[in-house]
């Protein structure tokens, strides 16, 4: 059984849903009996949801979503992807 | 292969997404839209290389990242990365948990929900320098997976788990900091235990 120190070792890859399931477990038995090592991992777990939820709310500016639809179109003005080309593939020729 | 008529519409449900992440990134509305419209014209061109089945979101994700830090990266400022280092494990928490959990509580969560406001939290991930910004973005805000992080990145899965430890730390710090200006937690406050 993980003691306190090995358990908060882990929190960030638990939390991230990272740890193999024996280990998940283990540290999982830890928290049932620790109460003070349970606060530091919901204090985290609550602080990543409010992170997550106030990082991403922001309101699209009105007509983005008419110029993203246009980038599908058969014919795309290329001026801006000069510099790019990144991905290395090109557009279909047909 | 995916459909290619289906395609626009099933990207498309994730521009709000994208534009919010493209804010974290530029810091500024006309770069965020800029690049959302970069990252819809570049996955259009490269559509053949993407396929069915795998995980379309993640593959948007890419593109966004990838446009960002090749486009985008030469007009920001040189990376500080000072104040990165030696910030202690819980930071935050051995600063604010006790108060978190003595101001009470139906929900722990509405508490710490109130304590900061949203372009508080905004603006603590916009601080943190590129390399430790996208991958907290991409983990703590997008739930991307370690592995999938590491891919778009192109990076090893162990620098992606250190960027993300420093990373987070340094966000938790300035939120302190944020709190603490505010007055919302004395200045003297300092933790009990180690």
């Amino acid at each position: 059984m993980p003691d306190c120190k090995d358990t908060l070792r882990e929190l960030e890859q638990f939390l991230d849903s990272e740890l193999n399931e024996s280990v998940r477990a283990e540290i999982h038995g830890h928290l049932e009996g620790c109460p003070d090592c349970l606060q530091a991992f919901d204090f985290h777990a609550e602080l990543r949801s409010v992170i997550a939820a106030k990082c991403s709310n922001d309101e699209m500016p009105p007509g983005l979503m008419s110029k993203i639809a246009k980038c599908f179109g058969p014919e795309v003005a290329g001026d801006d992807l000069n510099d790019a080309a990144s991905t290395g593939d090109t557009r279909p020729t047909s | 292969m995916a459909a290619r008529d289906d395609f626009p519409e099933q990207a498309m449900q994730y521009a709000p997404q994208l534009y919010s992440a493209a804010m974290r990134l530029t810091r500024n509305s006309a770069d965020a839209e800029d690049l959302v419209q970069d990252t819809y014209l570049r996955a259009w061109r490269s559509f053949e290389t993407f396929q069915e089945g795998t995980n379309l979101r993640a593959w948007l994700y890419r593109i966004l990242t990838n446009s960002f830090i090749n486009k985008y990266r030469a007009k920001q400022r040189r990376p500080d990365e000072t104040g990165m280092d030696n910030i202690e494990d819980l930071y935050l928490y051995k600063r604010i948990g006790e108060l978190d959990s003595a101001l009470g509580s139906r929900s722990a969560e509405d508490t710490m929900f109130d304590m900061f406001t949203d372009d508080e939290v905004k603006s603590a991930l916009e601080a943190l320098p590129e390399k430790f910004r996208i991958p907290v973005l991409l983990a703590d805000v997008e739930g991307f997976a370690y592995k999938e992080i590491a891919e778009m990145l192109d990076i090893p899965v162990g620098t992606v788990m250190s960027r993300l430890h420093r990373g987070r730390k340094g966000m938790h710090k300035l939120l302190y900091d944020f709190a603490s200006a505010r007055g919302l937690i004395s200045k003297t406050t300092e933790p009990d235990h180690a």
